[in-house]
Parts: structure tokens; C-alpha cells; sequence
């Protein structure tokens, strides 16, 4: 693993926390106050920060310092987290958001944005209310602010923090001069995990040292407290280093010892001699050699502690002059450590790498991978088809044995695809919880008073469509605030709350996900939508049509009812862009609206789009394949239900309505001449504006799942055509578009067919 | 020279060669994944003539062209002795359908003549230049210019 | 044989780096993601030193020193505290907690090998 991988894995958790951020300021503001939400909150900025210092992301650090900072008070209920509070705080997650794709992406941010918000987050740090909103806001509660925490206030930059400004402050090269330290331990260096031994050692290497070991104080024998430090050390360094880096050795043990450092005045030689106490020359060369663990070389006539092993033990048992008695503590102090040291290593590490998967129970995989597996998997699934296509056109006397493994072969096949499929199936909860930013934006932007309400986020479907969605999901939620929700003031006057509710639902009904967008607002003005199409030459002016037809005109290229193109849900696309891409999807869309109550627009998706269930048919002796979604019926025309219109047109009654009938090897350019309708079977689809129309096609094969193949990874894409599959005889068999199909024929004869749809 | 051919280390570089009715051609042989048989395309809508149809290559969906028609000669009447040369241009698998491969050419540089100027548009866009070689004259055939499939070309 | 480091850090990003760092300077890395999981892992472990982070879920950094401290088969061992600033109130309760020393993150690989060298033998 490389910085760019870890890099990589940092954005990636960017994005976990980013969410977890949001979602827990959203409790919050709904009115939850567990600790452990505001603690995840916290922690999720927090991390941010720690993995962006990491990796120089200084914009990063400083904006999530900030916004730490804040959320700390909250933490600390010196700041209540009201709804004026927490809208600052969602921008501020939002611009944390932002932040983080410039630093992936490069790119550029809304840096005044980021400003203002650094702003009041520390206003609000610093117990100031935040500035009122510009919505006319119910009336908010009184934020409850504590004076600013001294911890916060302390002049401390955010983070930008360098080594580098460390080693540059250091002194440079000084002219040796000799130091006296005293260094006193107390028991508590010992007990927090530091170590004399090691210590003097650091000081060793700044220079030349010369060390004794002050043992005045050791008790007698039966007093001993054997974890207590009865040692000290006069030390004499010369170094060029000067004081400060002797002090900075002692920097984690500066509260647990007394430390004196002085310039000596004489020659370092003889400060030892002065000494009032008994000097014990003190040898740390040794230290660097990693003895054996044995306390033996003790020599008491002089008490030297020659071996850092006994150093260590002979500070904290205070046995130095006893061999017997050290030996003693020493199997006392280390004896359970060395036990544990004892069990072989590799049994040690198993079950440290045990107790880590443990805590795991997730796996990251590439997407690569999988998609190479679920690739693999459709060829299998192929492999079977043509293996058994071909052992039943062989095998005519119907070998049970072979046909019973067919069909388990095909079993497990199909078994193992789903399973595959499953690992691609994605909650759809980052794509909902995008929304709810995409809402505070427009709700903002319009001074609309808006909440987004989200169901079913645990609702899983393939990643691919998950990604596909978020685009027309956006532009859905911006729709339903700029145009579904009315004011504020209009709410208030129709007798609603005025703060106007978006509900985002998701479920799986019969082998689909369905997403439905619910706003409680005015609904469809069909009054003006109608006289928009006519104004368009969508429709014509006396054209009837019922009020689901003029609620789907909202579909129609170009249309839009906002009287100005607002910089909201404008951006010059429609709903026809919404349709177009959820139908590029395979889904459908459509919307029932009840004036005054407000709109719901459903999308129905495909849960994979890796497979698909097909209508295989057969036109101008080529095998296309339908997908069954778009299927309605399949019927037998009878030729007196065909009736000529115009010079080319054709229509089928059905029970009593018109329907267009498309010959879809005319259209797609199979053959020359028209079918005749009679000697081929209809299949009944729905197209837009809820309208039908019947495909021509000259016979059905059967109904199969197919796997789906793009054209476009070699070729290039084929107006009409969705995709490929492969049958099982090997063949490529195209997967049709019937929107396409439709809109093909169609042409831009709208406006009479929508009429005699109406009409028929 | 945009040609993007490896060179080999002696400076030479080896060609597949194949022949298109009665004339010759050759490719990189860097560029060329597979030869394989012709089995029957499925046909594309609206696309153009030299377009054969799409096939099924170990499950992933590979257009074939009649490299005849594409130069503006008699398009193949495909049988089971043609061939498919199965190429990789740019990002993209393409199969080209063509007579019969008839060499492995190993040349330098030097024996790469420059397209003659009595050639037509179409030939001096897809020839990158022509080989002598034992008395034949072999067309070198930029496969990119072959199979140019942006978006506006399939409108 | 190799010096073994115990590390606690909710951050997946800080564990990676801690892991190349610790592994390229030659030391056994045994990772656990919060205080909760490094006490469980640390009989197991078995570590010569322990580097961890202070905000975590389920057991915060002080919580997890408190803890090692209490065993008496590791209550000697090393433990650094990554700090994200150096805030002095951190460091001190830190220290109160038992911490041997600590790491301003973000840290640089020299400087956190440094610390594990100062405070191990």
C-alpha cells in the first residue's frame, strides 16, 4: 500500500463520515439529543480533519477545525443545538462536503461560502446568536449559549502544523558546552510506561555523558515499596545541542520527575567528584546491545549497574546492592510479561489477526472485481443456454439423465446469478441522503420552508442504478420544491403548515424498486400546463384529454410551466430529461397530482441492469428481444380490426380505442415493404403521455432473461436499439427500445395522435 | 507519422498480411487480437453498408466490417472460408471481414514507400503506405481511419 | 524479534498510515479500531507498545489507558496518545489516564518511530 491508496481510502472515508455527519445532524434536529449522536457528529468532523492534516489538505483542516470547534460546544452543552443552529451547522456539512471533492477532484469551491460559514461557526462558538434565517422562520427557540470555552479561545491556529517548523526552531549548532542534570523520578514515570534507563540512554546521544546514580535514599530493605523510585542521577553532558534538546528528552516526563539543568562552571570531569552521595559509574553503551534478560553481573563492592535490564528493575525495586533481592523483584515486576512473551509469536499473531477479522464482518472489494465475476457469470449463463439448446436439437431420444443435470446446471446457474447480483445490490441510502442537501439548497434559494422525509433508505438495488439515479433524483427533488411547494405566505393562506414536506420513498414491489417523490404542495395547475402545451403546439387548442394526460404533458420535450426558467430547476433541462434518463434505465415514470393536496411522481426501476426479462420475437427473420416491462399484452390482430390512416399509418382497435400500429422492421429499417399485420402478432406497450401503441412483430419465440451486453463498449449506440444480449445459439440477438420505437415513429406527429388518442 | 506501431528491436516491425479480392493489404500485427472463421453477424439498423452486423465473441458483442465494402469495392458475399480479423482499435474490439490472411511480414521503415499521390481520397485515408515485396504491392492499412465510430458517424 | 505496536484508531486512513509506517520501520502491527476492541485484542497482542487516538466510539483513548493500566501484565507498557493538535488539556488528561507520551498527528513517519524508540528499549 502506497500514500496514494491510503489517500484514496482516506476520501472514501471522507465520504462514510460525511454522511454519518449529516445524518446525525439531522437527528439532531429532529429533536434527538443522545450524546452518542452528537459524539459521532463530532467524531466524523474530527477524522476529517486528522486523515486531511495527514495529507497537507490545509483548506480541509482549517474549515474542519472550525466546525469542530462548534460542534465541541454542543458536545459540552455549552451550545444548544437548535434549528437555527443546526442550519448552520448542515451548510457547514455541506462545505465540508465540498472541501473534500476539491481536494479529490481538484476544482474550485464557493469560497466566500466557506467564509461566511467559518464566521458564524465561530460567532456561534463564541456564543453569539446565528444571524436569523432568511426564510420567515417559526418562531425559533432561543439558542442557549455559554461564554466562549477558554479552550477554544486560547489564540490556537487551526492545524496547518509542521515538523518542519520545529526542526528550524531548533538551535542551530552551539558550541559545545557542558550541562549538569539532576534527574529525580518520581513512581509515577514508572507506573505511566517510561523508563529512566531508556531516557539516560536519549540523553547519551546528544553528546559526551558521564552519569552517577544518587542512591541515598533507598530505605531499608523491609520499608521498601518495591514499585516506588528511590534513584536518582546526576548527569554531566557536554553537547552542542544546547538545553532545549536536553529538556525535549524529558518532554513525557517532565510532570512525573524533577529535572534541574545548569551550565556547569567548571570542568565536567570534576562536577562528579563534588558530589555528596555515592556515585555509581554508570555504563549505557550496553544499552544498545540488547543483553540477555539476566541479572547477574551485579558487582556489589561498587555497586555498578552494568546492564540496562537490571537499570530499569533496579529503579523500580530499589535492590541494587543485593543481587538476591533483585533477582527477587525482578521475577516479581516481569514474570507475567515474560510469561506472555514466552507463547510462540505466531500463535500470538493468529489470534491478534483473529480478533481483528472478528471485528470485521464486512469486506471491501474493487468494483472491478465484480463486475469481472458478474461478466463471468452471464457467459455461464450463456454457456448453459447453448449447452442445453444444443443437447436437446441432438439428443432426441431425450436422455433423462442428461436432461435432469441440464436443468440443475440451469438451476445452480441461475442461483449463482442472483448471488452475484446481490453482492452489486446497494441500500439506496447515500443517493437519499444526497437529497436532503440538494433540498436545504433550493429550499434557501426560494426562502421556501421545506422538509424532506425519507423512507425505506435501506432499500437495495444495483450500484449501477443507484449511480444512474442520483442525477434525475436531483432534478426531481428541485422540481418538487421550485414548483411543487408553494410559499410560505400561500401555505399559511390555504390553510397548510408552512414549513411544505418532500417525502422520498423507496420499496421493492414485484421484482423492481419504485422510488416515489411526494410533495404536499399546490399540485398541477393543469389550466396552465394545458394552455402552455397548446401555446407550445404540443396539443391542439380543442384537443380533450383527460387530466392524467395533461398532468404527463410535464414529461414533453421543452416544457416547462415555471414562467421564468429559475436558476432552480431550469438549468435548461425539463421533466422530458427526467424521463429520458430513468427511461435510459429501464424504468418508467409517471404522476398523479390532486390540486391544492400536491404531486407524487413514481419511478419503477429495473433492481440489476445486468439482466433483463425479454419477449424474444422474431422480425424480418431477425431475433430482437422486448423487454417484458414494456409489455402490456400480446395479441393476434384480426384483419378487421386493422385500418388503414393516411398514406402509411396504421391503427388496431382494441376494444373499441385506436391504437398506432408500428411495424418495427419498417422502423428499424428490416425491410422494405410493410408487413401484413394479420400474419404477425401485436405487442401492446405503453409509451408516454400514458398513451399505447402496438408493435408489429412477426412472431414470438418465447420469454427468457436475458443478459445484457452493451453495444457501445465496441460499437457505438443505435437509435432504437437499448442494448445486446447473446441467445443460446450463440447469436447476438438486439434488445429493443421501445421508447425509442415509439418516439421514432412518432416523429413530431404529436399533436394528431394525442388527439385521436384522446378522442379513440 | 501517427502510425503507432511497436517496433521491433532490430527496427523492423512484422505485419499481418491479407487479401481483399485481388489486391493485398497489411496491418500492424500489434493491432490484431485473433483470426478466426466467419460465422453469421447480426445485422445493426441504420447502419451503414460495409457494416456487417454485430457477433458474439466469447460474450462480449463484436462488430464486423466488410473490409471490401468499407474501400468502396464489391462487397463480400460471406461464406465459411472467409475471415475475420479481429483487431483492437483505440479503446474498442473490431472484426474485420476479409478474403484469406496470406503472410507475416517482417519489414523496416525503409521499405514502407509513401501512398502514391494517384490514389483516390478514400484509399489516402485509410493507406498509410505501400510495400514491395517479391514483386506484390501490398497496401499498409490504418486500422483507426477503418473503423472511425464517433457519434456523428452513426447519426 | 520484532517489536510488536498495538494501535487504536477509529480512522481507517490513520490505521493505513500507522500500518505502512509501523511495518516499513520494521515493527509487528496488531490494529484495533476503538478502545472496547484494543482491550480485547491486547492479551493477544501482547505488545511492547501501544499507540492510540483519543476520540474514538464505545471507549474513548482515556478509557482505553485506564484499562491497559489496570492489567497487571501490561500496565508498564508504553502508551503514545496521537493527539490531533497540542492541546495542552488533552495531553494532561492523557497523562492523568497513564499515557506514556504522545504524537501530534498529523504525524510524519520519522516522528512517530522517534516516539516508539524513546519510550521502548
Amino acid at each position: 500500500m502506497d500514500m496514494n491508496e491510503i489517500k484514496e481510502i482516506f476520501f472514501q472515508e471522507c465520504e462514510e463520515q460525511l454522511a454519518e455527519l449529516e445524518s446525525g445532524l439531522l437527528k439532531l434536529n429532529d429533536g434527538d439529543r443522545d450524546p452518542e449522536t452528537v459524539n459521532a457528529v463530532f467524531r466524523a468532523v474530527h477524522s476529517i480533519k486528522g486523515g486531511a492534516g495527514a495529507f497537507g489538505l490545509d483548506d480541509l483542516v482549517s474549515f474542519a477545525h472550525v466546525f469542530e470547534t462548534t460542534l465541541d460546544c454542543v458536545r459540552s452543552n455549552r451550545l444548544e443545538p437548535n434549528q437555527d443552529v443546526l442550519k448552520v451547522m448542515l451548510r457547514s456539512a455541506d462545505v465540508l462536503a465540498d472541501l473534500t471533492n476539491a481536494a479529490r477532484d481538484g476544482g474550485n469551491v464557493d469560497e466566500a461560502r466557506s467564509r461566511q460559514l467559518i464566521k458564524e461557526l465561530e460567532a456561534l462558538a463564541n456564543g453569539e446568536m446565528p444571524q436569523p434565517a432568511p426564510e420567515p422562520a417559526k418562531a425559533a427557540p432561543i439558542a442557549q449559549v455559554a461564554p466562549a470555552p477558554a479552550a477554544n479561545d486560547d489564540g490556537f491556529q487551526p492545524v496547518a502544523f509542521s515538523f518542519e517548523d520545529f526542526e528550524a526552531a531548533e538551535p542551530p549548532t552551539i558550541e559545545p558546552s557542558t550541562y549538569e542534570i539532576v534527574f529525580r523520578p518520581k513512581s509515577e514515570l514508572y507506573a505511566k510506561g517510561n523508563d529512566a534507563t531508556l531516557l539516560l540512554r536519549d540523553l547519551s546521544r546528544l553528546g559526551e555523558m558521564s552519569i552517577r546514580c544518587d542512591m541515598d535514599r533507598l530505605p531499608a530493605l523491609d520499608e521498601m515499596n518495591p514499585e516506588a523510585a528511590y534513584f536518582s542521577w546526576k548527569i554531566s553532558l557536554k553537547t552542542d545541542k544546547g538545553e532545549e534538546a536536553i529538556r525535549s528528552v524529558f518532554e513525557f516526563a517532565e510532570w512525573d520527575c524533577e529535572l534541574d539543568v545548569t551550565l556547569a562552571s567548571g570542568d565536567a570531569s570534576d562536577a562528579g567528584q563534588e558530589l555528596p552521595m555515592q556515585p555509581v559509574p554508570f555504563d549505557l553503551s550496553l544499552l544498545d546491545e540488547g543483553a540477555p534478560a539476566q541479572a547477574e553481573a551485579i558487582e556489589d563492592d561498587e555497586q555498578i549497574v552494568s546492564q540496562q535490564h537490571d537499570l530499569r528493575d533496579a529503579a523500580v525495586s530499589t535492590a541494587a546492592n543485593a543481587s538476591n533481592v533483585l533477582k527477587m523483584a525482578q521475577t516479581a515486576a516481569r514474570a507475567p510479561v515474560e510469561n506472555a512473551k514466552a507463547s510462540p509469536a505466531s500463535a500470538a499473531q493468529a489470534a491478534g489477526q483473529q480478533a481483528a477479522s472478528a471485528a470485521t464482518p464486512t469486506i471491501r472489494v474493487d468494483l472491478d472485481r465484480v463486475d469481472r465475476l458478474i461478466n463471468l457469470v452471464g457467459e455461464l449463463v450463456i454457456n448453459q443456454a447453448m449447452l442445453s439448446q444444443s443437447v436437446i436439437e441432438n439428443d432426441t431420444n431425450g436422455t433423462s439423465s442428461i436432461n435432469m443435470g441440464l436443468e440443475e446446471l440451469q438451476q445452480l446457474t441461475r442461483e449463482i446469478q442472483d448471488s452475484v447480483m446481490a453482492i452489486r445490490a446497494q441500500p439506496v441510502k447515500p443517493v437519499f441522503q444526497r437529497m436532503s442537501r440538494i433540498v436545504r439548497e433550493i429550499a434557501d434559494m426560494t426562502g421556501k420552508s421545506v422538509r424532506l422525509v425519507t423512507e425505506g433508505e435501506n432499500t437495495e438495488v444495483d450500484k449501477t442504478v443507484i449511480d444512474k439515479l442520483a442525477e434525475p433524483l436531483t432534478h426531481m427533488i428541485r422540481n418538487a420544491v421550485d414548483h411543487g411547494l408553494e410559499t410560505p405566505e400561500k401555505r399559511v393562506a390555504a390553510g397548510k403548515n408552512p414549513e411544505g414536506t418532500v417525502r422520498l420513498t423507496a420499496k421493492h414491489r414485484s421484482g423492481r424498486i419504485v422510488i416515489e417523490l411526494a410533495d404536499d404542495g399546490a399540485g398541477i395547475n393543469r389550466e396552465k400546463v394545458r394552455q402552455k402545451a397548446i401555446d407550445n403546439d404540443l396539443i391542439a387548442a380543442d384537443a380533450n384529454l383527460s387530466d392524467e394526460e395533461i398532468d404527463n404533458l410535464i414529461f414533453h420535450a421543452g416544457f416547462s410551466t415555471a414562467d421564468k426558467i429559475s436558476d432552480i430547476s431550469g438549468r435548461g433541462v425539463g421533466m422530458d430529461v427526467v424521463k429520458r434518463s430513468i427511461q435510459a434505465l429501464g424504468g418508467r415514470i409517471n404522476i398523479q397530482s390532486k390540486p391544492g393536496q400536491g404531486s407524487v411522481f413514481t419511478m419503477s426501476l429495473p433492481l440489476t441492469l445486468a439482466v433483463l426479462d425479454g419477449m424474444v420475437v422474431t422480425v424480418a427473420n431477425q431475433t430482437l428481444v422486448v423487454p417484458l416491462t414494456a409489455i402490456v399484452e400480446t395479441l393476434q390482430p384480426e384483419a378487421s380490426a386493422i385500418h388503414s390512416f393516411g398514406a402509411t399509418q396504421r391503427l388496431i382497435s382494441i376494444r373499441n380505442s385506436f391504437c398506432p400500429l408500428l411495424d418495427v422492421g419498417r422502423i428499424l429499417n428490416f425491410r422494405a415493404t410493410q408487413a401484413n399485420p394479420v400474419e404477425g402478432v401485436a405487442l401492446l406497450v405503453e409509451s408516454e403521455g400514458g398513451g399505447q401503441r402496438a408493435l408489429m412483430v412477426d412472431a414470438i419465440q418465447g420469454q427468457r432473461q436475458v443478459v445484457i451486453k452493451s453495444l457501445e463498449a465496441n460499437y457505438t449506440h443505435v437509435p432504437g436499439i437499448a442494448a445486446a444480449t447473446i441467445l443460446g445459439d450463440g447469436r447476438v440477438a438486439l434488445i429493443l427500445d421501445v421508447d425509442a420505437i415509439v418516439a421514432a415513429s412518432r416523429g413530431q406527429a404529436l399533436k394528431p395522435e394525442m388527439t385521436l388518442a384522446a378522442t379513440g | 507519422m501517427t502510425y503507432a506501431a511497436k517496433t521491433l528491436t532490430n527496427g523492423g516491425r512484422e505485419l499481418i498480411a491479407f487479401r481483399v479480392g485481388d489486391q493485398e493489404f497489411c496491418v500492424n500485427i500489434m493491432s490484431v487480437r485473433e483470426i478466426r472463421g466467419w460465422t453469421p453477424a447480426t445485422p445493426m439498423p441504420h447502419a451503414p453498408s460495409y457494416m456487417l452486423g454485430v457477433i458474439n465473441l466469447r460474450g462480449a458483442v463484436l462488430p464486423i466490417i466488410d473490409f471490401s465494402a468499407r474501400l468502396g469495392m464489391k462487397p463480400a458475399e460471406p461464406t465459411a472460408r472467409h475471415v475475420i480479423i479481429v483487431a483492437q482499435v483505440g479503446s474498442q474490439v473490431v472484426g474485420l471481414l476479409v478474403d484469406a490472411v496470406s503472410d507475416i511480414l517482417t519489414v523496416s521503415q525503409a521499405d514502407i514507400q509513401p501512398t502514391p499521390e494517384i490514389a483516390s481520397e478514400v484509399e489516402r485515408n485509410f493507406a498509410r503506405g505501400v510495400l514491395a515485396i517479391e514483386g506484390r504491392m501490398i497496401c499498409l492499412v490504418e486500422l483507426d481511419t477503418v473503423f472511425p465510430y464517433d457519434e456523428r458517424e452513426a447519426a | 524479534m520484532k517489536k510488536r505496536v498495538l494501535t487504536v484508531d477509529d480512522s481507517r486512513t490513520i490505521r493505513n498510515m500507522l500500518l505502512v509506517t509501523l511495518n516499513n520501520a520494521g515493527f509487528e502491527t496488531i490494529q484495533a479500531e476503538d478502545g472496547v476492541e484494543g482491550l480485547e485484542v491486547l492479551e493477544s497482542a501482547n505488545p511492547d507498545v501501544i499507540v492510540t487516538d483519543i476520540n474514538m466510539p464505545r471507549l474513548d483513548g482515556f478509557g482505553f489507558i485506564e484499562g491497559v493500566r489496570k492489567n497487571d501484565r501490561y500496565r508498564a507498557v508504553p502508551i503514545l496518545v496521537l493527539t490531533t493538535e497540542s492541546d495542552a488539556e488533552k495531553k494532561n488528561r492523557a497523562r492523568q489516564a497513564g499515557a506514556t507520551g504522545w504524537i501530534v498527528k498529523p504525524f510524519d513517519p520519522t516522528k512517530l518511530i522517534d516516539a516508539i524508540e524513546r519510550v521502548t528499549a
